[in-house]
């Protein structure tokens, strides 16, 4: 019985080793082919703001600002939609509807990110305009709505990388509900609960998994290309305004490398790659603390075979 | 027996099979500049309709690309925009050549609102437009030229190409030689620093945001604005005629640079001189090498550079481009000669 | 009834109303997008798409039948790298959830599903391409699986994880050995769930065109061939997206229509499947 047990670990973290191998096998390479980047420009890559191909003079910092701030509202806008569209489809929903919504939300994530960016131009970026347009002069004098309503912008960014990730969180964390044993819902309900009482009891259980389907889709927002090169502007400037065009790494990434000509270039562009790799790497390590943190309370499989009891 | 002869015919077969495949397939993959992709593909497929074993399969991945997977060898063939840099070519493993294949044009495109006029401008203006000096519509720079057209004072949102490319490389080139400003200050290259404005990706990013954008101005490649059918201006040349984009003014670009082709073919015809041309033309080069390895590739390729230089040309019109001048056709016949397939 | 239950109700009423409201935001640009795609490219959708190959600008007639191929290729080779290793993982890190190495996997996974596929694209091309001078299909189905396996792994861990312990000890009582018990009690239980995941990474996959830019290429012509350039429909949508004519912009519309229903095929076939596999099982 031990050796099959030995086996089965074997076996199964065979596959996870594969899983860690390409990621620091992914993190090396990065690290290779921008050698000579990061030998010229060292810790200032992170800390300036030129980004002059021409001259060979490279910073990372407008590109770094415009990822964060774009993945960032985009979370902010999709996951309490997403959340409530989870929760809808899982809990609240006629059975009949429940199919249909789960294949209709399925289908936002089906569709390519070109198709995606295309829409994002014919179609949001004149919405926005004209959204940015109605804001009343007042609202101006902030930092955030300032500048000339051009429709592509941070706003619009935000808008599709938000729609693009919707589908990711939401399904997850509609297996995630579906999940949470009949029993802790009915305990609640049988303690005399509204539907929001119970429904947050759920998600209190199933925090975790809650937590990690929101962390797909934040990466999924950081590393997508196509779909925000198209309505963000690509300009490499820093500013709050939702209104200004700005760049994340992911863009330039994608935009300048099939037609980088000097090695300097190329390896800068890698670079990017390589600084996107750490934040995320660093936006991952934070996330761990907070599940490890909501986890010490009172972890799922712990609580589980309590709920059961109880039934 | 009965075996025996069973298995003979079956050998017969084989035979017969085999030699109808001996009419093998050549297929031969290339890469590079997204500009002459519409002729590159017609050309492809024209000449597989006259040689149908041979598929040539040509992919836009961008000039830089291009560039690129010739040096590595993962293609026979390379398309650019932009010639390859000295460095570059040292970067190979062996000599590359480069054959102008056809010809193109990058105009200024813009949206005003209530202004259908086909607005001049200078060179050195449309270097102070993108450099954002000018940026008002009704500015005495812009109104000087186009006496008569009802200008707003309205702002001007430049739009430029996020992603590198060509077209970006032949629209510099064009600025550094007619403002010294921007020749010190931004550069010439696939992709620069630019002073101002928003980035579209593509050409037909810069198409779609110009066209959604009042008051915008922004650069594409010929076919582009007449596909989208959007008011592109016309640009003065050193003769001081305001010239369109056209077959002809572009050809006649080319034609006076015959006279100074270097063996190589690596110039640029922007600001060249002469009457009838147009300034923002630019030759797209085939990137070939003087030894490749694969003669029996090499062959077909030499055959369909041959085809292209003669009956291909005669397509360029149709699909926006300009053919090349036969004093260029004959030049690049001879140095084909130097590419070595046995 | 006291003032608290009211506000109690009318708390709940208003989450209630939020999260149907959510439903219909989501579905707003849901159904503009699919109009917008459908209108721009239903005209293209005949039969000539299905079966031609692609034709120079002009030319009518031509199709997108090597890159609906390429691509359902591309897709099958990379679920053969993703599912088997995705799984897999996923099982590990829940199995043995509180060690360092299920951890660092974790930690992984999310790093990974991060990562632009722009540069998952140049890595393979340095792994796969490179080194033997050639475009392939299987370095292609190589990049594409990679950018699955972080969805599939984490998906089937977090539900692995939300299975009741007492499935497992039941099992475990019974004298099963862990693997016994974890493919054939603990995994059925979360299958459906582990199929959306699956469902999911290739929704990812199938729209994705840098990664296949350095790897699979594209081809002109027709090729089957794992060694060889191979057409899909992502890049083909991309070239005729960003070229100016319109029917070709028709039919990358009528390309990213078919590659949506793709994906939709795939994840019905999976739910009957699945439904399937768990009727046999008693449910």
């Amino acid at each position: 019985m031990q050796s099959k047990d030995l086996r089965f670990r074997l076996g199964t973290g065979a596959f996870a080793l594969v899983l860690i191998l390409l990621v620091v096998g992914i993190g090396v390479e990065l690290t290779r082919q921008s050698m000579s980047s990061i030998v010229k420009f060292g810790l200032n890559f992170w800390r300036t703001q030129t980004w002059d191909p021409v001259v060979g003079d490279f910073g990372a910092l407008p590109f770094i600002w415009g990822t964060l701030y774009s993945s960032i509202l985009a979370l902010v806008l999709a996951t309490p939609v997403a959340l409530g569209i989870a929760i809808f489809s899982s809990e609240l929903a006629p059975s009949r509807l429940r199919q249909p919504l789960v294949f209709l939300i399925e289908l936002l994530a089906a569709i390519p990110s070109i198709v995606y960016g295309l829409w994002g131009i014919f179609v949001l970026v004149p919405a926005v305009r004209a959204l940015e347009v109605a804001i009343p002069s007042v609202l101006r004098q902030l930092p955030l709505f300032s500048g000339p309503p051009l429709g592509v912008g941070m706003l619009a960014a935000g808008l599709i990388l938000a729609i693009m990730i919707i589908p990711f969180t939401s399904s997850v964390a509609r297996e995630v509900l579906k999940s949470v044993p009949l029993a802790q819902r009915e305990g609640a309900y049988a303690l005399g609960a509204t539907r929001f009482e119970a429904i947050r009891a759920a998600l209190f259980f199933a925090r975790t998994g809650i937590v990690g389907a929101v962390m797909l889709g934040f990466g999924r927002a950081l590393g997508e290309t196509m779909a925000v090169t198209m309505v963000i502007g690509n300009n490499p400037r820093i500013s709050a305004s939702l209104l200004a065009p700005q760049y994340t790494m992911a863009a330039v990434l994608a935009n300048e490398f099939t037609e980088a000509d000097t090695d300097l270039h190329i390896a800068a562009l890698i670079e990017i790659g390589l600084v996107l790799f750490v934040i995320t790497l660093v936006i991952n390590g934070l996330s761990r603390l907070l599940i490890w943190s909501m986890a010490r309370s009172s972890t799922p499989r712990a609580a589980a075979p309590l709920a059961e009891a109880a039934a | 027996m009965n075996i025996r002869k069973l298995l003979a015919s079956v050998a017969c077969l084989a035979t017969l099979g085999g030699g109808v495949l001996a009419q093998q397939k050549i297929q031969i993959n290339g890469a590079g500049a997204t500009f002459p992709y519409p002729i590159y593909s017609k050309w492809f497929s024209e000449y597989n309709k006259l040689h149908p074993n041979v598929e040539i399969n040509y992919q836009s991945i961008g000039s830089g690309g291009g560039i690129r997977q010739i040096t590595n060898q993962t293609v026979f063939f390379g398309a650019t925009d932009g010639p390859m840099t000295n460095e570059q070519l040292l970067a190979a493993p062996s000599k590359i050549l480069h054959f102008p294949t056809v010809l193109g044009a990058v105009l200024p495109i813009y949206n005003i609102p209530n202004v259908n006029a086909e607005l001049k401008f200078t060179g050195p203006l449309l270097a102070d437009i993108f450099l954002g000096k000018v940026t008002k519509w009704n500015d005495p720079a812009i109104m000087k030229l186009n006496a008569g057209v009802n200008l707003p004072g309205s702002d001007i949102t430049v739009v430029h190409r996020a992603d590198n490319s060509g077209t970006t490389y032949i629209w510099a080139d064009y600025l550094g030689k007619v403002s010294p400003e921007w020749k010190t200050k931004v550069g010439v290259s696939t992709g620069v620093n630019w002073p101002t404005g928003v980035g579209g990706k593509g050409n037909e990013g810069v198409a779609g945001l110009v066209s959604q954008t009042p008051g915008a101005i922004g650069y594409v490649e010929l076919i582009y604005a007449l596909q989208n059918k959007i008011s592109y201006g016309l640009v003065q040349n050193m003769a001081g005629e305001f010239m369109k984009a056209s077959e002809e003014s572009v050809t006649a670009a080319a034609a006076g640079a015959a006279t100074r082709m270097p063996a190589d073919f690596r110039v640029s015809i922007t600001n060249a001189e002469g009457p009838g041309v147009y300034p923002v033309s630019s030759f797209t080069w085939l990137l070939l090498y003087e030894n490749p390895k694969d003669k029996a590739q090499a062959k077909v390729m030499l055959d369909f550079a041959n085809w292209m230089l003669t009956e291909g040309q005669k397509f360029a019109g149709s699909l926006g481009y300009a053919p090349l001048p036969d004093p260029v056709v004959k030049l690049e016949m001879q140095a084909l000669k130097k590419i070595k397939v046995s | 009834m006291s003032n608290t239950t009211l506000r109690r109700k009318a708390v709940s009423s208003l989450f209630v109303g939020f999260c149907a409201l959510s439903v219909l935001l989501a579905l707003v640009p849901l159904a503009l997008i699919l109009f917008f795609v459908v209108a721009q490219g239903v005209q293209a959708l005949n039969l000539d798409f299905f079966t031609h190959m692609p034709r120079p600008v002009g030319e009518p007639g031509g199709g997108m039948a090597n890159a609906i191929v390429g691509t359902l290729i591309l897709t099958g080779l990379g679920s053969l790298l993703a599912v088997p290793v995705g799984i897999m993982s996923g099982i590990y890190m829940s199995e043995y959830a509180g060690s360092r190495f299920a951890a660092a996997t974790r930690f992984a996974a999310d790093t990974l599903n991060g990562v632009p596929s722009i540069v998952i694209g140049v890595f393979v091309y340095g792994l796969a391409v490179l080194p033997f001078k050639q475009f392939s299909a299987f370095a292609g189905g190589i990049a594409l699986g990679i950018m699955m396996i972080p969805i599939i792994a984490r998906t089937t861990e977090e539900l692995l994880l939300l299975i009741p312990g007492s499935m497992r000890e039941g099992a475990l009582a019974l004298g099963a050995t862990r693997a016994r018990a974890v493919f054939t009690v603990v995994l059925p239980a979360a299958l459906p769930g582990i199929v959306t995941g699956v469902v999911l990474a290739l929704a990812r996959i199938a729209g994705e065109t840098a990664p296949l830019l350095f790897t699979s290429f594209n081809n002109r012509y027709f090729s089957t061939k794992l060694s060889q350039p191979i057409a899909s429909l992502t890049v083909q949508v991309f070239t005729y997206a960003i070229s100016p004519y319109a029917d070709w912009h028709r039919q990358a519309w009528a390309g990213a229509l078919v590659l949506v229903s793709i994906v939709l095929l795939c994840s019905l076939l999976a739910r009957v499947a699945t439904r399937r596999l768990e009727r046999m099982h008693g449910g």
